[in-house]
């Protein structure tokens, strides 16, 4: 049989396709339904929280930090309650990163707050002696993309069905009325922070880059 | 043989390759060596503002090697000997010239305008598929195009029968499809909402399922990119360069189908401890151990090919390249296995040991053999006979010592980090804080680095033998049989 595939290139190409294929079919789709729901209480991310997470997309602050807590003592009592899957239901992409160059985020909501993380982006040393992360002056300076956390919030709510303007859930609603509340959060947090040039930039109607990523690790619970 | 002489084969898409193949080495090589420096010396960070931090180089190393570096060497070699093994010329259609031209164009402005991008920040996060979506379109076009290039080839030939390479070339072509096509199924947020950026897209899997697909797609990327198309270099290349016939028919056979049954499956393994369902983490532990089996294969049967010849390895630098190759290939598909096992996952999963591992495969089995397959190709596409064997006899052992730092560095730095992670004290309090288990480190990331290094000082003089050797070098007469001609 082999010798025969060997001389017809069509009928190998099919038999590499079918032997190497089935494994993907046969691993991946049985349970996707079931890893695709939700636990109860996982909210998809607000407008401000979804552009912070495309900042630490877009600095791939995943490749030295994993939001994955495995079912050990020893990473439970570093980190906290080990993940579920469900509580991963509306991240887009997901984020667990393969290194831990620096710690565990998925529960940095808990034990870290906006002026910790502001010294920490600006020096992580200041915070962190011995730390070898470096710093993020930029996200200082570069303003926050919220058009397009909207338009990816509004995408997964008409694509994936994501509940935004659901009860008990988060509010999306129009792009006009998006931004304002997006403004709103930015307020609370830039209230929080030290930089002046933050807080001068948002007097301006500027959120930068920093505010919308403090939003998203404070909402990593 | 005479057919052989007959023919006269058309190396000028190879050719385009192989520049390909040595510039996007030294750019991914580069930033390798600079990221790997960085981790010891933090100041480093700040030599290029926000564009040259650790986090915004990192996805530019890993793709400038993986899609620069390594597939420019794969289409190289496929372009030299796809013809051969086929026995048909490229010059003999018009149309697969056009395609493979068309081909080399589209995949340079891909590569190039990735390159662009990266640097900016725009990546959709997943490892090895970080290219938003006109980039990933772009790479399907050029994937396409490759294809035609296969079969159009094989539509022609004159050799009725496959040889080896070509089954896995193919399965290149068709394995990397699947894979890239899946991985990458996204929706672009501009499109649907009318809002921000138009090249942004959310990913169409969430959480889990999306994890699930990556490293399907991740792990498999390995296999088709890092592993099929190198066997199908070192059936080639070997034999031809030694003059032994491939030890075993039948053996071949097992580990192509093998690797290719086995492999798909062992993506769970780098979810081991996840949130994916339990019996896929297992099926990905268990089949990692079976693929030991069609890998070994390979190795094995490149081996045994030498068999009785092993004085070449004295005699013929490349030789001694491919040799140490697949030596490596059969460390690396140990080692992964070893890692896969779950108890051990435990504790090497997120550390410096699987850096370790990458590399030790990539630099050990994946460039020694395209550096060696690109020295071979040279004498025969440029008629000139190599520059300098004294020169390739140095790379071999700067490149070898460097290998031996980074993977020996990083198997200290993985197992330390890994075991002061859950060290407890005598209460059962964790005995480190977090910062402890990174400092620790620090000397292990500078001698990484420094081995980086020697491999890129490496690169650099298969770069200058090379172009010497394109340029300088003293012609030969006629195509060389087997052993590459070169001056001493």
């Amino acid at each position: 049989m082999f010798h025969w595939l060997e001389r017809n290139p069509f009928f190998f190409a099919v038999g590499v396709f079918l032997v190497v294929a089935y494994a993907g079919v046969v691993t991946i789709l049985p349970d996707f339904m079931e890893s695709a729901r939700p636990v109860v209480g996982t909210k998809p991310y607000s407008v401000l929280e979804l552009a912070g997470r495309q900042i630490y997309i877009k600095d791939s602050c995943n490749a030295c930090h994993s939001q994955l807590v495995r079912p050990f003592k020893s990473e439970t009592d570093r980190y906290g309650m080990y993940s579920l899957s469900g509580e991963y239901a509306y991240d887009r992409p997901f984020l667990w990163g393969s290194k831990r160059t620096g710690p565990d985020l998925m529960r940095v909501g808990n034990y870290r707050t906006t002026d910790w993380h502001e010294y920490h982006m600006l020096n992580p040393k200041s915070v962190v002696p011995g730390s070898i992360m470096p710093a993020y002056k930029h996200m200082f300076k570069n303003n926050a993309d919220i058009d397009t956390a909207y338009a990816e919030a509004y995408t997964v709510k008409t694509v994936f069905n994501v509940p935004y303007d659901k009860p008990d859930m988060p509010k999306l609603g129009t792009f006009d009325e998006a931004k304002k509340d997006a403004f709103e959060a930015a307020a609370v947090i830039v209230a929080d922070m030290k930089s002046t040039e933050v807080k001068e930039a948002f007097k301006r109607g500027e959120i930068k880059e920093i505010v919308a990523l403090v939003a998203y690790l404070n909402s990593l619970k | 043989m005479q057919e052989k002489n007959a023919l006269n084969y058309d190396y000028s898409v190879a050719k385009c390759f192989t520049y390909a193949t040595i510039l996007f080495g030294i750019i991914g090589m580069l930033i390798g060596v600079v990221i790997a420096y960085q981790m010891a010396f933090p100041q480093l960070n700040y030599l290029a503002g926000e564009y040259g931090t650790y986090s915004r180089l990192r996805p530019l190393h890993t793709s400038g090697v993986i899609f620069g570096f390594l597939l420019s060497g794969i289409f190289a070699t496929w372009y030299y000997v796809g013809q051969r093994v086929l026995k048909v010329s490229m010059a003999e259609s018009k149309f697969l010239m056009v395609v493979g031209k068309l081909h080399f164009w589209i995949y340079m402005i891909t590569i190039l305008t990735a390159v662009v991008t990266l640097f900016m920040g725009i990546s959709t996060s997943k490892e090895y598929a970080e290219l938003e979506w006109p980039l990933d379109i772009a790479v399907v076009v050029l994937w396409v195009l490759w294809g035609i290039s296969i079969f159009g080839l094989v539509g022609i030939r004159r050799e009725k029968t496959l040889y080896i390479s070509m089954w896995y070339y193919i399965a290149t072509f068709l394995g990397v499809a699947m894979l890239y096509l899946f991985n990458n199924m996204e929706v672009p947020t501009y499109f649907v909402s009318g809002y921000g950026k138009w090249y942004h897209s959310v990913s169409m899997y969430a959480g889990t399922n999306d994890a699930m697909v990556q490293w399907w797609y991740g792990h498999n990327a390995v296999a088709f990119v890092f592993t099929v198309p190198i066997i199908a270099m070192i059936y080639y290349f070997l034999p031809k360069e030694s003059g032994q016939p491939v030890f075993s028919y039948k053996l071949s056979l097992l580990s192509f189908w093998g690797l290719m049954f086995v492999y798909l499956w062992a993506g769970g393994h780098h979810l081991l401890f996840s949130t994916v369902p339990d019996w896929v983490q297992t099926m990905g532990s268990i089949f990692s151990v079976i693929l030991i089996l069609p890998s070994w294969g390979s190795a094995i049967n490149m081996l045994l090919t030498m068999k009785g010849q092993w004085g070449q390895l004295k005699e013929n630098p490349l030789v001694k390249f491919m040799v140490l190759a697949s030596t490596f290939y059969m460390l690396s598909t140990l080692e992964g296995p070893i890692q896969a096992i779950k108890s051990v996952n435990a504790l090497a999963h997120f550390t410096d040991w699987i850096p370790g591992h990458v590399h030790d495969g990539t630099l050990g089995w994946v460039g020694f053999m395209t550096m060696a397959a690109l020295f071979h190709m040279a004498p025969r596409m440029y008629k000139r006979e190599l520059y300098s064997k004294k020169l390739m006899e140095s790379q071999f052992w700067v490149q070898t010592t460097g290998i031996v730092m980074y993977f020996s560095s990083m198997w200290i730095a993985g197992i330390t980090q890994g075991m002061m992670w859950r060290a407890t004290d005598q209460y059962g309090n964790l005995a480190y804080s977090f910062i402890d288990t990174v400092t620790v480190l620090i000397p292990y990331y500078a001698l990484r680095a420094t081995g980086g290094l020697l491999y890129l000082v490496g690169f650099f003089m298969f770069t200058y033998n090379m172009y010497k050797t394109m340029t300088a070098s003293k012609a030969i007469a006629s195509e060389p049989q087997n052993a590459s001609p070169m001056a001493a």
